[in-house]
């Protein structure tokens, strides 16, 4: 039994309710649900906003092959990097695309072991965004090291050399966190997904697709069995996923925290970096979800509940990495050092590259205010444009944090200034495009949202549960 | 088959899959570990076999030059003919002239010679085929080894035992960091490094005393050796 076009916009403007929208508009059954999901990825039509969306994607997909082409050709010469700037948009880049990923983790691993109910609308896409933030963060390291193909290096394994990659060194743990954290993201995913892909599989009509989803499906009959086994799964993975919300951009901040260049070694950086992470993974899930929850008309699903509660999610993460900041600035006047004290005054706020700190605190903690006020938090357009200047202002942090502290450090006779090239901005650019191409194809060929788990918000399903 | 689905509705279904499938995947796992598995041990074994590290290979050369004979049986001296072992970083391969030096007048007609004195005729060099070929990005100093005690047959083998040459070690790095990471476990008298037959009594005791002696350092940076 489907839903008719005005159950549906019905179903939309409860969703839209700027009140009081519901986790789930009511009127959905077992059916519709399943239907309005699997019916994205199983429908035959290619939607035009889709391809067209999808090519420009592509478009840029392709600039980031060519970047790299030209750069395993060239060398990282192409790019700006310089000495005393060695690390430049590689590594800008990745530990953006890295804190990205941390959202989807938190949405699906923590607030599973909270037992929050409204993370089911959206895990299943913030779990996708997390792989292929991870995929894009992995390719800057990879590629920064000049020859990738001998990036094994990096790997333990026992080698006829007789050495060990160096252990005390954060470069070989980020190397662990970041490789372990795409496992476990993409196994999480996968076995989340085993359930609706056996609806698919049962409710394709194409033959390969019956066939492809029917082997990922690893023969999921939907048994007491099966789902028993799938909850202890799920469970186990999630308290696996949990501390490498808070790990992993740990281990990414001790990249900088490590080190003795002024600015970076600060302790406070662990959980001013997870803070950061989740900020701008937060971000990017409302930059996703606003458009494909009004694309393919899934405001029932993906209420106004969702993107408020993710707005406060902004606006308390928001307010951890102001702290952050300020205890920056504080530690640069305490530490009562001359090269923290001209660091963070002379050179961040007032230096060469004072225009960068200064729109940092602009977009990532005075335009982020706004969120106090309700009417912001439900209005998808202004929250749209918020998360945009959030994603630009996280990736200016880390442009402050890398660049200000590396330009000028101890030695004045070895300062000097960073531009980037075309190829930097290329490659940066082509990882958005290599993002948004698969978020793309994620939306067509797989349920975007977790059919079986918002079934379980059904009322049918919860009158189940009080007659045992 | 009709099948009782969760959303309520019963739809005739049709199998998918045979029911060899369900081996089929149980048996991909354990196939899918084994053959990871069995890839590492294969590459590792690889890179460690005579194939990759000519380690025990003999390298066929325009003479069948014996060490073992002019060694052993003539009792010459390495350093008649490696003559710059001592001082060079390099050890040398002897000119003609060397060779020369006795065979013009011992088996002046040995056809196996005729290279030889082909070579001693024309001046052209006799192309010897290097054994020990290190790899271009390491830097090595035969002096500097023989000069701390380090004997040549630590490094070549028993050179006095064998027909045709070959490299006795693999030349690998993990194989030079075992003396560089504790050199007192291979060093020797100075007088005993041209020795081939030499062996410590108490190597403990003898390595730990010339270390201290000779002053000398394990070297383990990378700039060592690359240079």
């Amino acid at each position: 039994m489907s839903l008719s076009p005005e159950q549906v916009a019905e179903q939309r403007a409860i969703g839209n309710d700027r009140e009081n929208a519901p986790v789930m508009a009511p009127g959905y059954t077992m059916e519709s649900v399943t239907e309005t999901i699997a019916g994205i990825p199983l429908s035959k039509n290619i939607r035009m906003g889709w391809a067209v969306g999808f090519l420009i994607a592509f478009g840029g997909m392709n600039l980031l092959l060519l970047s790299i082409v030209w750069l395993l050709y060239r060398g990282v010469g192409i790019w700006g990097i310089n000495s005393p700037v060695g690390w430049g948009f590689a590594i800008i880049n990745f530990v953006w695309w890295v804190g990205i990923g941390h959202a989807g983790t938190l949405i699906s691993a923590i607030l599973l072991l909270l037992r929050q109910q409204w993370r089911m609308s959206i895990n299943r896409f913030a779990e996708a965004m997390t792989i292929f933030a991870v995929s894009c963060a992995g390719l800057f390291p990879l590629l920064h090291t000049g020859r990738p193909w001998m990036a094994y290096y990096l790997f333990p394994y026992p080698s006829t050399s007789g050495m060990w990659p160096q252990f005390r060194s954060p470069l070989v743990w980020d190397v662990f966190a970041v490789s372990t954290y795409a496992t476990v993201s993409i196994v999480f995913w996968y076995v989340g997904l085993v359930p609706d892909l056996g609806t698919m599989r049962d409710r394709a009509k194409n033959k390969l697709v019956k066939f492809l989803t029917g082997m990922l499906a690893l023969g999921w009959r939907g048994s007491a069995r099966h789902w028993h086994r799938y909850e202890m799964a799920s469970l186990l993975l999630a308290g696996l996923a949990t501390p490498l919300v808070v790990s992993v951009h740990t281990v990414v901040s001790y990249d900088f925290a490590v080190g003795l260049i002024p600015g970076w070694h600060v302790t406070l950086f662990p959980p001013y970096f997870v803070a950061g992470a989740i900020f701008s993974g937060f971000a990017m899930v409302i930059t996703l979800a606003i458009p494909i929850r009004w694309y393919f008309g899934l405001e029932g699903l993906v209420t106004l509940r969702h993107m408020e509660n993710m707005a406060k999610v902004l606006l308390a993460t928001g307010m951890c990495v102001a702290y952050g900041y300020s205890m920056e600035v504080f530690f640069g006047w305490y530490s009562a050092s001359r090269y923290e004290e001209y660091l963070v005054f002379n050179n961040r706020m007032l230096g060469p590259y004072g225009w960068s700190y200064w729109m940092l605190i602009l977009c990532n903690v005075i335009s982020v205010q706004v969120l106090w006020f309700r009417w912001v938090r439900t209005n998808m357009f202004a929250l749209f444009i918020l998360s945009i200047i959030i994603n630009v202002g996280m990736w200016l942090e880390r442009f402050v944090i890398v660049i200000t502290s590396l330009h000028a450090d101890y030695l004045p006779s070895s300062w000097g200034m960073y531009y980037p090239t075309f190829w930097d901005i290329a490659m940066f650019i082509g990882t958005i495009g290599f993002f948004l191409t698969s978020m793309f194809l994620f939306v067509r060929a797989v349920p975007m949202i977790s059919i079986f788990e918002l079934r379980t918000l059904l009322p049918q399903a919860r009158v189940k549960e009080v007659e045992k | 088959m009709a099948v009782h689905f969760e959303d309520g509705g019963k739809r005739f279904v049709t199998q998918l899959f045979s029911k060899s499938a369900n081996s089929l995947a149980r048996m991909s796992i354990i196939i899918g570990v084994f053959t990871l598995a069995g890839a590492g041990a294969v590459g590792a074994l690889f890179y460690r076999s005579p194939y990759y590290t000519n380690q025990n290979v003999v390298r066929s050369q325009p003479v069948p030059f014996s060490h073992e004979h002019h060694v052993a049986g003539l009792g010459i001296d390495c350093r008649f003919c490696h003559f710059n072992v001592e001082t060079s970083a390099y050890a040398g391969i002897p000119p003609t002239h060397v060779c020369m030096t006795c065979h013009s007048q011992v088996w002046t007609e040995a056809g196996v010679l005729e290279p030889v004195r082909e070579s001693y005729r024309t001046g052209e060099s006799i192309e010897w085929q290097k054994v020990h070929r290190l790899a271009d990005y390491a830097y090595f100093n035969h002096s500097a080894h023989i000069n701390k005690g380090v004997g040549c047959a630590s490094c070549h083998g028993q050179v006095d035992d064998m027909r045709l040459m070959f490299q006795n070690e693999t030349l690998q790095m993990s194989w030079c960091l075992e003396c560089h990471r504790e050199p007192e476990r291979f060093v020797r008298p100075k007088d005993e490094v041209f020795n081939m037959a030499w062996t410590a009594v108490d190597q403990k005791a003898l390595g730990a005393q010339l270390v201290e002696e000779y002053d000398i350092q394990s070297k383990v940076t990378c700039t060592t050796c690359h240079r």
